[in-house]
């Protein structure tokens, strides 16, 4: 699954033309580990249809902190450029999916 | 299909009962919830777990739980279970986000989750400087002044804590006396970066997409004030996950699920009000709240499922 970061999340995130996921999270975090493989699940389940990355908070502070992320595992969905949706702590694949699914137009 | 046992919960009581169930070939499936591996994913090093002389970080020590079920067949799906109700053929039916489920027997083992205060303005801004879990959160509030509420052992280990962090760290409670132990009480008091505000109730969390202040109200004076912090650490107890099952096996006032703890030291102990159900780890226990007892009961409510099933066997349409 691809990273973003400070310097990718312009082009990947806020100009994706698909949904995006991003699953923010950092090694020393305990849910992340558990979140990680999790999100590996719905970026197989979804295909094409909507891109799934992870970025390190420790390592990219600055959008950590411009979307205002206080905790970890969180997970945002971009469509367009704007947050659509936002889960605090660890999340079934069952929602992540359906939830991406329901912005895949 | 019909699974023999059905484990509701993913934290050490879930894992031990699916290695001895898998491993004595009981058809076995871990329903994992909304925190796979539980609680111990939440904590940094585990240091009393027999077995790691060098400690073990919390969320490896689940994962090798897990890996180790997997070895004997266990299955594992991250469902949430939402209700489970016994079929007139003595066998039971679980409602999940993933679907129904079947099986001749069921184990509990949703453990506890922390405590909150039950506030809207707390629950608009859980993750946006309102927390439950220093150890997760407290890198977010490097160089911000923050508050934990509590008086017990864990709202000191929290402060304590946060002060790697925050330069201003400080303790609500709504009374003056303090549960916490002697020697973590002092250890607060005695750092510097640690203040106590005593005899103060939370009345609101105060912002609007982050935590600004708290509002406190004096319990002795009721007066009302607004104190400036940019977040806010709940300390003040766990629950029991139990909430779904209301209704189905007995619960006590705080939320436990009862076992029948039988005199007899030969009779299952792990058994609910309903036969074929049994119940363990944190979810059944307001005393221990370790992970090595929740393992341990773990292990009793397989046997006592495995042994229900030797002797009802016949009588299930499996
Ligand atoms: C910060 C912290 C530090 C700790 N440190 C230690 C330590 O150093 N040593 C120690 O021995 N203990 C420690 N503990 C205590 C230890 O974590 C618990 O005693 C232990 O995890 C209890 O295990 P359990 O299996 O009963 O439940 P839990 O670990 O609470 O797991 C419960 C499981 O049930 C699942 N669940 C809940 N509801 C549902 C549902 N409706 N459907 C499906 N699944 C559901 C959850 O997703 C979770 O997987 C600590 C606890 C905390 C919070």
């Amino acid at each position: 699954m691809a990273d973003v970061t400070d310097q990718t999340f312009e082009s990947e995130v806020m100009k994706s033309a698909t949904p995006v996921l991003v699953d923010f999270w950092a090694v020393w975090c305990g849910p992340c580990q558990v979140q990680g493989p999790i999100v590996e699940e719905v970026a197989a389940a979804v295909g094409e249809k909507a891109k799934v990355v992870k970025l390190n908070v420790d390592e990219n502070p600055v959008h950590a902190q411009k979307f205002g992320v206080m905790s970890i595992p969180t997970l945002m969905i971009f469509k367009g450029g704007t947050v659509v949706k936002q889960f605090i702590g660890v999340t079934s694949k069952d929602v992540l999916v359906s939830e991406l699914t329901k912005l895949i137009s | 299909m019909m699974y023999d046992v059905v484990i509701i919960g993913s934290g050490p009581a879930g894992y031990t009962a699916a290695l001895y169930t898998s491993r004595a070939f009981l058809k076995t499936l871990i329903l994992s919830g909304l925190v796979p591996g539980g609680q111990l994913t939440t904590t940094t090093e585990v240091d009393n777990f027999p077995g790691f002389p060098k400690g073990i970080l919390g969320s490896q020590l689940v994962m090798d739980m897990k890996t180790q079920t997997e070895r004997f067949g266990t299955e594992i799906r991250n469902s949430v279970v939402s209700s489970v109700s016994k079929s007139p053929d003595g066998t039971f039916i679980l409602t999940t986000d993933g679907g129904e489920v079947r099986t001749k027997t069921v184990i509990i083992a949703t453990g506890a989750s922390a405590m909150y205060l039950g506030l809207p303005s707390e629950e608009k801004l859980r993750g946006k400087g309102v927390s439950a879990c220093a150890t997760c959160d407290g890198f977010f509030f490097r160089g911000k002044v923050v508050v934990v509420i509590g008086g017990g052992d864990t709202a000191m280990e929290e402060a304590t804590f946060l002060t790697k962090f925050s330069p201003k760290v400080t303790i609500i409670h709504r009374r003056d006396e303090f549960r916490a132990s002697a020697i973590m009480l002092d250890r607060a008091k005695k750092d510097p970066r640690i203040a106590f505000l005593t005899n103060k109730i939370v009345e609101e969390i105060v912002g609007e997409t982050e935590v600004t202040g708290i509002r406190l109200k004096d319990a002795k004076t009721g007066e009302v004030i607004e104190y400036p912090t940019q977040g806010v650490f709940l300390a003040i107890g766990h629950k029991p996950n139990t909430e779904f099952l209301k209704g189905f096996v007995d619960l006590d006032p705080k939320g436990y699920v009862v076992v029948t703890r039988a005199a007899s030291p030969l009779s299952p102990q792990t058994e609910t009000a309903v036969p074929g159900v049994f119940a363990a780890g944190d979810c059944v226990d307001p005393r221990y709240r370790q992970a090595i007892v929740a393992a341990g009961q773990g292990c009793m409510a397989a046997m006592d499922a495995e042994k229900y099933i030797e002797t009802h066997g016949t009588e299930n349409h499996a």
